[in-house]
């Protein structure tokens, strides 16, 4: 919206410079965006918040300029002659639920023709180029008044009255755009005493519409219901300036005055008689008086505000406070109290224009914008108590601080992805949006793989190879008629495992790398026992991922993106991907670091070079060494893996690095070799042998 | 080169002489070795059992020495020898270890080239915004709320007092969940299109007084351009006690912006419009880049666009109508709850002209944060 400073000036005396005008409305909430224009040109760029529809209009910003300034706002009286003759034109309202008021007037024997360049000028203020004066005069009001009106033809009007009712199922209007309508029983309309004549609030007929065939005109001032022209205007998808202002409130006051000033107007520009006055009002929508009281004021606010401060305040933006003074009560005989000077509350009458207005807190706002919110004190509250972390919070920062070291680069990706995606990465059905943003995604992500996927791609597509990326971030399942949500952890890594350095060239990544991450990950967390099973879901590569099972729960999965995938998505490169349920996780009690008594005696190292059967896993390996139950065997290391070569087909040769330490002496030679037969036995016992 | 002379005279300041002569001797050569043969040739010309220095020692010296002197020149010959034997080993040690002058030399690498970094990975911009903003207010009392990114009509907008039907609520361009017609309209689900719905589900939760502050991922029906996407992060606060005014309301975010952008930035307070606070209030700070003048060195500030004030949060009163929905008593009780944008925080402090990089994935971008 736009405003003239040079059209407020009409209404008050301001001795302020535009440039600082803007300021000063901007500081009591009416906000200047820009300053446009220069002199009597200049425009303001408005924004004003929805609740104050009572200053999206020149006159209704002079009045807040009169409670900035504490300047008196000249009143706008319409002078218009007495009317000469008696056109009964009966005013029925239906549905007094959807109108409160309806106020008309006929002005006849006008003349239509273009505007004078006064009132066409103050439209190009809101780039209005004019229609007919007719129309002008009635834009023209809404621009000063704020109150939206309508002219008819009034010789198109059918059967001498207007009524003011719900549209009938079937009834059709076509709209001033040209455009038929179809009406619905909950559509508020204007009709004559045979059809719809206007959708009351939006738009005006198309049929009974000012044509320069015009001689005679009825002039519309009403207040129609705030939802019931939200509704029909959001139905039918028109915004007009009209339903703007009728959607957030009209003034049910000032119905009158509009018309009046219309009509003054059209006499003005387009000549004429006066025609009679009519005003129907269904219903009364003046509020009680709102109760203020100034130790609220003070509460709420923190500080006192001097009474001839909320008394100018109030009056100028056309409330009308009146002083209740406690009455001196003697609480005792013996201890008067002595009679207050100030008063302790008010009772406010609330301008009709301010349908925002209705609650004491609603007063002490008025109060203090205008007061001007910084000759507040800046003070801090009092507080005892403790600060609560999420419960998951150390569980989430340390997943975060240990994937940061690792190398991984936190990414945040989309939420929105393609159905295609969700189908091919996630066995949950997923969920749609009712207006997506794009048709390419229009549900939202059931993993993160796919954002992985994509944003792994922006960065090939840039010539970058070397990636290691995660992201934590909520997943979303459709259940049922329920959203499913969860916390997701996925990270990827592709390209070199380790830096090139001056003397030697790093390695591709590979599976080990992504487990052993996995694993430390795992490791934040007291899991009883972690489990690989392979292979991951059919989006990896089936001989190189796994599931992540702790205990019965699978809680992720990683391996290498199936080379499919990775083909259709023009991935020229490996490229591995670990996916966390992180629920599961914070799940789990964080692991305690316990100390360990360190052994003084030396730790002696055994390497048992094995063949095995390609059907041997290095697990059961692990288990039957474990269930040789050797405290001092402390640590065992696979290295080496080998196959073909010299090593025979469906066999696979590994150097087994074990080492033994006691707490408590220096092994003996004979001990360690009996454990080293025990060993072997194990080994023997899955069917391999020692490699000789 | 070292002979070892025969001896006419052993008085013992002549055997002094010559003891000394044979130490600096034995020490210079051993020190002169810098390989293995060389080593070699120095251990048989002192130690060669046949006609090493050390067996002409005894025949030079010991066998040669008077009877008086016999004793005091045999202990100085075993002293020699031993001096001799360790500088002979020291020699060797010398040359094998990795020590040697010559590995040392060989091992030489130019210093000015660069050094190999392991790749450190980087905290996502805006998370590190939003801890920052999360830890200010953490060390003022402020426990930590989440809440779901799919939230129900009644949480998202009918008990932050947005009516059903109201124009505020085509402000926030929400974004819809499919399907859900079926159901009354406060059940109906809906991207959250603010964080403001965890103040309800934090007072749903416990009785006051209560300080929280919610950091969280919003979506709204914004087309993506370089200011505009449709995913963003929000923190949001809310404090509730008796006693709690819009003085505490405005002293508290102007601590926590100097906590947050250095103690000499100030604050203002605009009038604003949200539906769950009454105030309400915008609020500015001085531009933290030209100090609040507009300018620097002359030229206008890009920051702030030469005005000297950056909008950043919004804030105000809890309305008593949201204390109706979680049954706090709005008599006894006032609070006040503020929010703001972390990716708008997020490009003013670093200059990010592009919001689309927060959410690209270019490591490009997210390297320049390690
Ligand atoms: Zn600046």
């Amino acid at each position: 919206m736009n405003i003239s400073p040079n059209w407020l000036r009409e209404f008050v005396d301001l001795e302020v410079d535009n440039f600082r005008l803007a300021q000063d409305l901007t500081h009591v909430g009416i906000a200047v965006e820009s300053i446009v224009g220069e002199g009597d040109a200049t425009i303001f760029e408005m924004d004003i918040t929805t609740n104050r529809v009572d200053a999206m209009n020149h006159y209704g910003i002079a009045r807040e300029c009169s409670a900035v300034y504490d300047i008196n706002l000249i009143p706008i009286k319409p002078k218009l002659p007495a009317f000469i003759r008696e056109a009964s034109f009966p005013i029925e309202i239906l549905d007094a639920d959807l109108c409160a008021r309806y106020t008309a007037r006929a002005v006849c024997d006008v003349r239509i023709r273009k505007s004078p360049p006064h009132i066409a000028q103050r439209l190009l203020i809101e780039e209005h180029h004019g229609v007919n004066n007719i129309a002008d005069a009635t834009n023209y009001v809404l621009m000063e008044l704020g109150h939206p009106t309508h002219a008819f033809d009034l010789d198109l009007l059918e059967g001498g009255k207007i009524v003011v009712r719900r549209a009938r199922k079937g009834e059709t209007l076509k709209t001033l755009d040209g455009i038929m309508r179809e009406l619905d029983p909950e559509d508020l309309i204007i009709a004559d005493a045979v059809k719809p004549v206007a959708l009351a609030g939006i738009m005006g007929g198309f049929d009974t519409m000012i044509t320069a065939k015009t001689r005679n005109v009825l002039i519309e001032s009403a207040w129609f219901d705030p939802a019931a022209v939200r509704r029909t205007s959001r139905r039918l998808g028109m915004h007009t300036d009209a339903s703007h202002r009728f959607e957030r409130g009209a003034d049910w006051g000032g119905t009158s005055l509009a018309c009046d000033r219309v009509a003054e107007l059209v006499l003005e520009i387009a000549g004429g008689k006066l025609g009679a006055h009519h005003d129907a009002i269904a219903r009364d929508l003046r509020r009680e008086a709102v109760h203020l009281d100034r130790a609220e004021l003070k509460r709420i606010l923190g500080q006192e505000i001097p009474e001839t401060d909320i008394v100018r305040i109030l009056r100028r933006l056309g409330f009308e406070p009146t002083a209740q003074r406690a009455t001196a009560v003697a609480l005792s005989a013996s201890t008067p109290i002595a009679v207050v000077e100030t008063p302790d509350s008010y009772s406010v009458e609330v301008p009709t224009w301010r349908l925002d207005v209705e609650r004491e807190i609603d007063v002490i706002e008025e109060i203090a914008r205008v007061y001007g919110f910084n000759n507040f004190a800046n003070t801090l509250p009092a507080f005892a108590g403790g600060v609560v972390e999420l419960p998951h919070a150390r569980a989430e920062s340390s997943l975060r601080a240990r994937l940061l070291a690792l190398g991984y680069d936190e990414a945040v990706s989309t939420t929105f992805i393609s159905a295609a995606d969700a189908q091919r990465f996630a066995g949950e059905p997923a969920v749609a949006l009712e207006n997506p943003l794009s048709e390419e995604a229009p549900v939202l992500r059931t993993t993160l793989v796919p954002g992985m996927l994509q944003m792994l791609a922006w960065n090939f597509n840039r010539d970058a190879k070397d990636l290691r990326l995660f992201e934590m971030g909520h997943i979303f399942s459709a259940i049922r008629n329920r959203v499913g949500e969860r916390g997701s952890l996925c990270f990827a890594g592709t390209g070199a495992a380790t830096e090139n350095s001056m003397e030697a060239k790093s390695r591709a990544l590979d599976f080990f790398d992504i487990k052993g991450d996995a694993e430390d990950l795992l490791s934040i967390f007291a899991a009883e026992s972690v489990r690989f099973d392979a292979p991951g879901a059919d989006y990896y590569h089936p001989g190189r991922s796994a599931k992540i099972v702790l205990g019965k729960k699978v809680v992720g999965q990683l391996g290498q993106l199936h080379p499919e995938i990775a083909a259709t998505r023009k991935f020229k490169q490996d490229v591995w991907l670990a996916e966390f349920d992180i629920e599961h996780l914070f799940a789990l009690p964080l692991r305690e670091s316990r100390y360990e008594k360190l052994s003084r005696f030396p730790q002696v190292e055994r390497d048992f070079s094995l063949l095995l059967d390609s059907t041997v896993k290095y697990e059961m390996l692990q288990r039957l060494l474990e269930a040789l139950h050797i405290p001092e065997l402390r640590q065992v290391q696979a290295r080496e893996l080998f196959r073909g070569g010299t090593v025979p087909e469906g066999k696979y040769s590994m150097l087994l690095h074990l080492t033994f330490q006691s707490i408590e002496r220096t092994l003996r030679d004979e001990e360690v070799a009996a454990w080293s037969q025990k060993v072997i036995a194990a080994i023997e016992a899955l069917g391999g042998s020692l490699r000789t | 080169m070292y002979t070892l002379p025969q001896l006419a005279d052993f008085s013992p300041a002549a055997l002094d002489n010559a003891a000394l002569e044979l130490k600096s001797a034995v020490e210079s050569e051993s020190r002169q070795v810098s390989n293995d043969s060389e080593w070699k040739v120095l251990r048989d010309r002192w130690m060669a059992r046949k006609s090493g220095i050390l067996t002409q020692l005894n025949d030079f010296w010991l066998k040669a020495a008077p009877g008086p002197s016999k004793r005091d020149v045999g202990q100085r010959v075993n002293e020699l020898k031993r001096i001799v034997e360790q500088e002979i080993e020291a020699a060797l040690s010398r040359i094998t270890s990795s020590a040697s002058a010559s590995r040392i030399d060989h091992e030489r690498v130019d210093v000015t080239l660069p050094g190999t970094r392991r790749k450190l990975g980087a905290e996502h911009p805006l998370i590190r915004t939003m801890n920052e903003i999360v830890g200010v207010f953490k060390a003022m009392g402020y426990s930590i709320a989440e809440g779901p990114e799919v939230e129900t009509d009644y949480y998202n907008f009918e008990s932050l007092n947005f009516p059903p039907n109201h124009p505020a609520r085509d402000t926030q361009d929400t974004l819809f969940i499919a399907g859900q017609q079926s159901k009354p309209l406060r059940e109906r689900l809906v991207l959250r299109t603010h964080t403001s719905p965890v103040q309800i589900r934090a007072m749903e939760k416990q009785p006051p007084p209560l300080r929280v502050i919610v950091p969280g991922k919003v979506h709204r029906a914004e087309t993506a351009d370089a200011t505009h996407s449709p995913i963003f992060h929000q923190v949001e606060g809310l404090a509730v006690d008796t006693n709690i005014t819009f003085c505490d309301l405005k002293g508290t975010l102007d601590h926590a912006m100097k906590a947050l952008f250095g103690a000499s930035v100030k604050t203002r307070f605009y009038p604003s419009f949200f539906p769950f606070t009454e105030p309400s209030a915008d609020v500015q700070i001085s531009c933290f880049k030209c100090g609040g003048r507009g300018r620097i060195e002359g030229a206008r500030c890009s920051l702030c666009k030469a005005s000297g004030w950056i909008e950043l949060l919004g804030c105000g009163m809890v309305d008593p109508n949201v204390f109706g929905f979680v049954n706090y008593d709005s008599k006894k009780y006032s609070g006040f709850a503020f929010g703001m944008g972390v990716e708008r925080i997020t490009m003013l402090k670093y200059g990010i002209d592009d919001i689309q990089h927060f959410f690209e994935g270019d490591i490009r971008f997210l390297q320049q944060f390690a």
